[in-house]
């Protein structure tokens, strides 16, 4: 496997940049999961040596303008279509690295039957799902993950079950799929939990570049806006209410 | 519908053959250099991903029988935003089903082919003929300022050389190009005469596309231009693009229009049906003639000669494509509408029955 490093500052042990992030500010909020998320991707990206070959589909939601911040070739979506973009590109460009950044809801609510077959055919591709267990960037709705009990903007009372459902597994949910060759579920709360994201990632693209089939990552991220707490908080809370219903770890490795 | 030749003898087709029009659409799109398919089953286009679903892997190209219209548009996109020449197929309510992927084609400025194997309408109609789906074709249908070209041929061989030319105008232009067509259109056989020069494609310099960014700075394809005033100059962008392809891109047959006092304005079958009334009503002496507009969009709003004393306007549908026709005539001489909708198809005889009571 080629692990060059691209960054010359890194090689001198200096913790700096990833080559794939862009030098920009983002516009996420404070204590959002998504600049975690970034990072470590694109620092997988800098050590695997794949910057220059690979292909990220940002999704719709808070993640939309991703493009803005990573350093590599990156293709919008429509909400929810991100896997049929991503498929398009990978089937007639199999050299390359291609991944899709998703949204709770553009992943498990109005793009589940993309991300099904998509899974399903095995789909040589990387999917980084970024759960935050509530719709962010339209203004705190509820979302397929959202936990029971869980208040937001179209469940002010809470998540009920008996009228909303249960929240969506999606790692449990695709891990029957023959093609479906690697899922792990991570959390963003932890310093030693962001180094296992980040192990998991890289795990995930490994697997691509093997040409295995279909990996995702989940990771729980936290979401002090709409989870209306403080940035400290909700590290806390990712514990308290994810993790429990969302359990961590591999669950196929195949 | 059975492939009635062995796929070594297709692939190295020189001569004349017959072929539906559904499989000369896809054998064309090859030769144009299409190397990504991705559709959905829907009658009255099947025939198009059974072709490509074996003879796109025999030309390295990739085909996926998705698992929705909104999958395999944006399969398109995908495929697109790479560079590749990529179509996707579908009839009326798949391609309402596409009209998402459509308008994000046409914001973010990708290259596409949709072929339209209209059926009756509207919800799940029938798997009848129709040209009910001009408005949704020329209109938009999807949401935003936006256009596709669109290209109705009335033969099996002039689909096959409009099927080449819709890749090269969305190459030229970095926009969807909609092929229309219809249910008889798609599944009549006829004789090919020539595939046209169809050399190993004329391509267009995709410096935009997404291949890495080796040796050059990230590219982004995208539709979404949240700072203030940037999607009014894409908007702007767009406005200049289409003022070009309207200038440039007009394609409309005149036939026997030169000393004709009555016109009928017709595309797609039922123009071809109208040039078989053209030809029998001068026989019968009435000085007729037909305005076939080839590009439905852009539209050949000049086609329409003076002096015409009145047009009448034939259609597989309640009356769409009249409206452009009265953009046209400007209110020059009277417009008189025949059609049949839901599926229903009209015989010459018919046509030439109702001109000939309101002449």
């Amino acid at each position: 496997m080629n692990s060059q490093i691209q960054n010359p500052k890194s090689q001198q042990g200096i913790f700096c940049r990833p080559e794939s992030l862009k030098d920009v500010p983002t516009h996420y909020c404070a204590g959002c999961g998504h600049g975690i998320a970034h990072r470590i991707l694109a620092e997988v990206i800098d050590e695997l040596g794949i910057r220059e070959s690979t292909v990220g589909v940002a999704p719709v939601g808070c993640a939309v303008i991703a493009y803005e911040y990573w350093n590599f070739d990156t293709s919008e979506a429509a909400h929810g279509r991100t896997p049929s973009v991503a498929t398009g590109i990978k089937r007639v460009r199999p050299e390359l690295t291609v991944f899709t950044y998703q949204g709770d809801g553009d992943l498990a609510a109005i793009g589940t039957a993309e991300m099904i077959h998509t899974a399903n055919r095995g789909e040589n591709i990387t999917t980084i799902f970024v759960n935050n267990a509530v719709y962010g960037m339209t203004g705190g709705q509820m979302a397929p993950t959202t936990l029971l009990g869980q208040k937001t903007a179209t469940s002010l009372k809470g998540r009920h079950e008996l009228r909303e459902g249960h929240p969506i597994k999606v790692c449990e949910l695709l891990s029957g799929f023959s093609g479906v060759k690697y899922l792990a579920r991570c959390a963003l709360n932890k310093p030693n939990r962001i180094l296992e994201a980040k192990k998991a990632i890289k795990k995930a693209f490994n697997v691509q570049i093997e040409g295995k089939g279909f990996s995702l990552v989940e990771l729980l991220s936290p979401c002090p806006t709409y989870w209306g707490c403080s940035p400290e908080d909700s590290l806390k809370w990712v514990d308290d209410n994810m993790v429990p219903y969302f359990p961590l770890g591999e669950i196929k490795n195949i | 519908m059975q492939i009635f030749m062995l796929k070594s003898e297709i692939s190295n087709l020189q001569s004349r053959v017959l072929m539906s029009g559904n499989e000369a659409v896809a054998e064309a799109a090859i030769r144009a250099g299409c190397r990504a398919y991705f559709g959905y089953p829907i009658t009255p286009q099947n025939e198009i991903p059974a072709y490509m679903s074996w003879r796109m892997h025999e030309v390295g190209g990739a085909f996926i029988q998705a698992e929705s219209e909104l999958a395999a548009i944006n399969m398109v996109y995908g495929a697109a935003a790479t560079g590749v020449r990529a179509m996707t197929s579908s009839s009326s309510p798949g391609v309402s089903l596409k009209q998402e992927g459509i308008s994000y084609l046409a914001g973010s400025e990708l290259p596409a082919v949709i072929l339209n194997v209209m059926r009756g309408g509207p919800g799940l109609g029938n798997i009848g003929p129709a040209q009910a789906d001009y408005f949704q074709s020329t209109r938009g249908g999807g949401h935003g300022d936006y256009r596709t070209i669109v290209l109705a041929p009335h033969t099996v061989q002039e689909a096959v050389e409009l099927t080449k030319l819709s890749f090269d105008l969305a190459d030229k232009y970095r926009n969807p190009v909609l092929l229309l067509i219809d249910g008889i259109l798609g599944q009549m056989m006829e004789p090919i005469d020539s595939w046209g020069e169809m050399p190993e494609v004329p391509r267009v310099e995709k410096t935009w596309a997404l291949t890495g960014a080796k040796g050059r700075a990230p590219h982004k394809i995208c539709s979404f231009f949240i700072k203030d005033g940037m999607l009014e100059q894409h908007n702007k962008k767009l406005q200049e693009k289409y003022k070009k392809i309207e200038k440039n891109e007009v394609m409309v047959e005149m036939y026997d229009t030169d000393d004709a006092e009555i016109v009928i304005a017709a595309y797609g079958i039922s123009a071809r049906l109208c040039k078989e009334v053209v030809r029998k009503m001068r026989s019968d002496g009435v000085s007729i003639g037909l305005v076939r507009p080839i590009s439905l969009w852009p539209f050949p709003y000049n086609a329409i000669p003076n002096g015409i004393k009145k047009v009448f306007v034939v259609e597989l549908s309640a009356g769409q494509f009249i409206d452009d026709v009265k953009i046209a005539v400007n209110g020059r001489c009277p417009i008189e509408f025949y059609g049949k909708t839901g599926g229903a198809f009209f015989s010459v005889e018919e046509i030439i029955e109702a001109i000939e009571g309101r002449i």
